[in-house]
């Protein structure tokens, strides 16, 4: 049963203030996970803009165990932790959380992340895509999608982005979902179900960058659920290899089409400028056929 | 007493100190370390935690995120494995985990190649480790227990290094104290998740500006710069510690290494062997047969090259006729980095010998005792012709013309 918005807890650990960006979708996030995971938990954070939020010696923004840990050891660092938990007897004490941007999962991340989906780590790696690299000026990712102008790709970016939860899914982890900062209820959901499974869960969670993307900071949520609703984001799990679309895209599935256009999505954002009208016919085609997939694979499993 | 290789013995080290979590990534001359660990992981004779990675930055961070939660910590690696771990190496250090890890030494490449010289580590140098260097076998085993009590006492991580090949795949008679004897000397890690704590959550490694800044109390914490110098002071602190716990463990188990350096028929020596590792044990053979030959020769062995031990150097340097150092490493567009650093601690010294640097043993270049004498006899003939500066030696070199 889905968490209702007024049925989520009050308790948060993120702290009054911290120096994220105005209408920053960590932010939003970061409150649901740390609430689903009742506190009880120890994060590791490579650098990127969770590092920026989470700020500088000697305060934190966050009133949970939080280390910090090199670029492209997220997940080498969490099964480390996780080992050592164990080793001195006290992992039920707390889940470890892994939590990354799309650059530090995607790129420079894989590595560690394959191997410790490979050995079935047991942590939750929760990677917050923003599509490019924020922190450090809005540079593009291999999750960067296509049309999109970054401070590497002036012309806007060819290429559309990796799959990384369809990659995950290959590791044949007993937990992957896709969801969005801009539906709190989801992500708490999908955090506090896979609390309660052993090994590596992975959460790939898309998450609107105002100043990376052009966008008013007030168009956060607003802006993550037209990405939904044009189907560039879709929301959904695979448990046990067992696939099934949740919240607004299963509303979308069952209503036989989306909502919003790519052109309608795309004409919000400033990064998107550039494109003429046939790169946006390209992602409109790109996003129809990944889609059409994804909703029979739902109907698959429900049948 | 035991036979064994320099790998078994590190292996067998790792084990008497409880090692609770391990993380490795096969290279040679290393990978016997951990597959000896893994195996005694896999019967249940090392209650421990083996985390087969899928490479060696994996494998010091998972060293890290163990260390960092409070748990005992072992990797190894060698040559290439330790290049590409170059990123944790600083971090490990700059987080002051009490890590160990061991070096089966060997050449980096390009070109490829397998065999020993101390390239690897000495690359390493600047990164805030200290690094121990062995003779032999037993050496290794008995450093590597001594590593824990070094980095626990000092929350700084210790490089055992030993020569690949030439120890990591020769067997010695090594002789391994008493599992009680080690206990003794080196308990349990004292309350682990001091650091990591729910119900008292810390952002641990965050950035530092580079002044320091008030927390949320008004108390000053440090910045950048003072965080660096406590690191410093520290690696300063184990030029004493190094030789106390060696002295502890001398009556643990009744060996002791000398510490900082160690010397072999020194006392009387004009001319002065400087060396690290296995080479240093070819140079006592050497020393002997200039003995032989009526030349007064004696060694000095390096066994902790970070800290650098300059006052113990000075001390056995001084009023020498020559000091002549080897090292199997080089700083290209320098000289060897034992020798730059012995040269820089007798600068200014009283009764300072002329230091002439040695280049040997790169990729596996055979050297043995008699290149070792030969290039003394060398040395002497400079020294007593007046010769205070000259360059670089290269021992048993082949290049035509």
């Amino acid at each position: 049963m889905a968490t209702k918005i007024l049925d989520l807890p009050d308790s948060s650990f993120v702290l009054p203030g911290n120096r994220s960006c105005a209408g920053c979708g960590i932010g939003i996030a970061l409150r649901q996970i740390t609430a689903a995971l009742e506190g009880r938990m120890v994060m590791t954070v490579p650098a990127s803009c969770l590092t920026v939020l989470g700020g500088m010696y000697p305060v934190s923004s966050v009133d949970v165990p939080w280390v910090n840990v090199a670029f492209p050891s997220t997940a080498a660092a969490a099964s480390g932790i996780a080992a050592g938990l164990r080793a001195i007897g006290r992992a039920d004490e707390m889940t470890v959380l892994a939590m990354a941007g799309d650059g530090g999962t995607g790129d420079i991340g894989i590595q560690a992340l394959s191997g410790a989906a490979e050995r079935n780590e047991d942590f939750i790696y929760l990677c917050y895509d923003n599509e490019a690299y924020m922190n450090t000026g809005t540079q593009r990712s291999g999750l960067t999608p296509a049309g999109a102008r970054t401070t590497t790709t002036w012309a806007g970016k060819r290429e559309n982005p990796k799959d990384l939860p369809r990659i995950m899914e290959a590791h044949g982890i007993p937990y992957v979902a896709s969801t969005s900062a801009a539906y709190p209820t989801d992500v708490y959901d999908k955090v506090v179900k896979a609390r309660g499974i052993t090994g590596l869960r992975y959460i790939h969670m898309n998450t609107p960058c105002p100043s990376g993307w052009g966008f008013d900071p007030k168009d956060t949520v607003r802006l993550g659920k037209l990405a939904v609703d044009a189907g560039l984001v879709v929301l959904y799990e695979v448990e046990e290899g067992v696939f099934r679309l949740t919240g607004r895209s299963a509303s979308l599935a069952k209503s036989g089409k989306l909502r919003t256009s790519v052109a309608e999505y795309l004409a919000t954002q400033s990064r998107f400028r550039g494109m003429d009208v046939a790169a946006i016919e390209a992602v409109q085609s790109w996003v129809d056929g990944r889609w059409a997939g994804y909703v029979a694979r739902d109907a698959e499993a429900c049948g | 007493m035991s036979v064994m290789t320099g790998n078994e013995a590190a292996a067998t080290a790792a084990k008497l100190a409880r090692v609770q979590v391990i993380a490795a990534y096969p290279i040679t001359p290393q990978s016997p370390v951990v597959e000896t660990l893994s195996a005694w992981v896999e019967s249940g004779e090392l209650p421990a935690e083996f985390v087969a990675v899928e490479s060696e930055h994996s494998a010091l961070t998972v060293c890290i995120g163990a260390s960092t939660v409070g748990a005992r910590v072992f990797t190894a690696t060698s040559s290439n494995g330790l290049a590409y771990m170059n990123e944790q190496v600083w971090w490990a250090a700059g987080a002051r985990l009490p890590i160990v890890m061991c070096i089966a030494n060997r050449a980096l490449a390009a070109p490829w190649n397998v065999l020993n010289d101390q390239q690897d580590s000495m690359s390493e140098r600047d990164a805030g480790w200290i690094q121990l260097y062995c003779r032999d076998n037993q050496e290794i085993l008995d450093t590597t227990i001594q590593a824990y009590r070094i980095a626990e006492r000092l929350h700084v991580p210790v490089m055992v290094c030993y020569d690949g090949f030439l120890l990591s795949h020769t067997m010695m008679p090594v002789s391994v104290p008493n599992a009680e004897s080690i206990d003794a000397f080196l308990p349990p890690l004292a309350a682990p998740l001091t650091v990591v704590d729910t119900a008292d959550p810390r952002n641990i490694g965050p950035v530092v500006m580079a002044d320091p800044r008030a927390d949320q109390t008004g108390v000053v914490r440090p910045g950048y710069m003072e965080l660096r110098v406590m690191h410093q002071r520290a690696l300063l602190e184990a030029l004493k510690v190094i030789p106390e716990v060696d002295a502890v463990y001398a009556e643990a188990t009744g060996r002791s290494w000398g510490g900082l350096v160690w010397g072999h028929l020194l006392d009387d020596a004009d001319v002065v062997i400087v060396a690290a590792g296995s080479l240093a044990t070819q140079a006592t053979v050497a020393v002997e047969t200039l003995r032989s030959e009526g030349i007064k020769a004696g060694v000095l062995g390096i066994r902790s090259y970070r800290p650098f031990p300059a006052d113990a150097v000075r001390k056995a340097l001084a009023g020498r006729k020559v000091a002549l150092v080897f090292d199997k490493a080089l700083s290209y567009g320098y000289e060897g980095p034992i020798c730059a650093d012995v040269r820089a601690a007798m600068l200014g010294a009283d009764s300072s010998p002329p230091v002439f640097g040695a280049v040997c043993g790169l990729g596996g270049r055979e050297v043995g005792p008699e290149h070792v004498a030969d290039a003394a006899r060398r040395a002497i003939t400079d020294a007593d012709t007046g010769v205070s500066i000259r360059e670089t030696d290269w021992i048993n070199l082949k290049l035509e013309g």
